[in-house]
């Protein structure tokens, strides 16, 4: 059986919830039309379409778009070994969407990675702290609008933060530069 | 003040005797028992843990008791990549190391934050403790680093370690 296949079946049964399947490059993709209902799905796909292995989830910040973050989860099973990914969107008004770690226990690190990271909160999740950085960091720091070079904060006795320097950086190389001094990173401002 | 009075043998004094003053015996005593602090926080600790290794033999210039305790130790060695978070703890530990002590920042990140001008990295150890020596390098060879703590006991032996300590005891 074919990954293809296998998201049709989980079409089949949401009917109305999930997008039909599109294949890119032999990498499969669904829609989840509500984030609400993304355990659901995901429970189905674990239990009936034998996805036992949740491989990562990722979020994407579409940033100026509405709804504003994507969240990613790439599915995986061991039995057919086939892969499919669901995509679901999360609006910035309410970056709210329910806990699968009652699906797979491996999605704890991988939701507290996307609080900490986009500020995207997952409700039922049984310890939602942040992973990366230190608690109480004000940040979101994989937001699109969050800049490179950081901000400052300051919690105190725990960490502090200050904006790196960046010295007319990013230092950015451009691809078929005429020779070596073109194509060398360097400073470069985003007009030149 | 003179402060860096060879210490040696004198052929012209018979016996078992050799002229000295305590600066420079106690300065003669630190540099030649550096004791690193190994402060490995990323891929620089490999390089140190090469030049701690039989090939390159940091045990050559008395700095091979590499012990994860700083109340033994007189030199950190920072190898490393310091984030903001790890940020404090790099500090406490540094406070925790016995007067007198000497930081080695090893690479370009321990340094300056290296390729890492990111918000979660410490732009430079120095923004934090005082650093005696860096070395360069991404990550820099084991004979950097022996190159960088031969600089450094070169500095303490020109220390006025008499002075120094009567300005901490006082």
């Amino acid at each position: 059986m074919s990954a293809l296949e296998i998201a049709q079946q989980l079409k089949a049964k949401f009917a109305d919830l999930v997008s039909d399947p599109v294949e890119f490059r032999g990498e499969v993709t669904l829609k989840v039309a509500d984030a609400e209902r993304i355990p659901e799905v995901c429970a189905v796909a674990k239990n009936e379409l034998g996805f036992d292995y949740l491989v990562d989830i990722t979020s994407v910040d579409n940033c100026g778009d509405d709804p504003r973050f994507t969240v990613v989860y790439e599915l995986y099973g061991y039995g057919h070994h086939c892969h499919v990914r669901l995509k679901t969107d999360v609006s910035e008004e309410k970056p709210e969407l329910p806990t699968v770690t009652t699906v797979w226990r491996t999605a704890n690190w991988h939701e507290r990675e996307i609080y900490d990271m986009m500020g995207v909160r997952f409700r039922g999740h049984p310890d939602l702290r942040r992973i990366l950085m230190w608690e109480g960091y004000p940040y979101f720091p994989l937001r699109k609008d969050f800049p490179l070079s950081g901000k400052p904060s300051e919690v105190p006795d725990v960490a502090f933060s200050k904006a790196a320097p960046l010295e007319g950086g990013p230092f950015v190389t451009i691809a078929g530069g005429k020779d070596r001094v073109a194509r060398e990173p360097r400073v470069r401002t985003p007009e030149s | 003040m003179q402060t860096s009075a060879e210490v040696g043998y004198n052929s012209k004094i018979e016996g078992d005797v050799v002229v000295t003053r305590v600066d420079a015996a106690l300065n003669w005593f630190r540099k030649n028992s550096l004791w690193p602090m190994p402060m490995g926080l990323a891929c620089c600790a490999i390089e140190l843990m090469a030049a701690g290794a039989s090939r390159f033999d940091i045990a050559r210039f008395g700095a091979e008791v590499m012990r994860f305790s700083p109340r033994q130790s007189d030199v950190m060695i920072v190898a490393g990549t310091v984030t903001y978070k790890m940020a404090m703890a790099v500090r406490r530990i540094y406070d925790q190391m016995p007067e007198p002590k000497w930081v080695i920042a090893m690479g370009a990140c321990a340094s300056t934050g290296g390729m890492y001008r990111s918000y979660a990295v410490l732009q430079g150890v120095d923004r934090i403790l005082p650093v005696d020596v860096y070395v360069a390098g991404c990550p820099p060879r084991p004979e950097a680093l022996l190159d960088a703590l031969i600089k450094l006991q070169n500095k303490v032996a020109k220390e006025p370690a008499l002075a120094n300590q009567k300005k901490a005891v006082s």
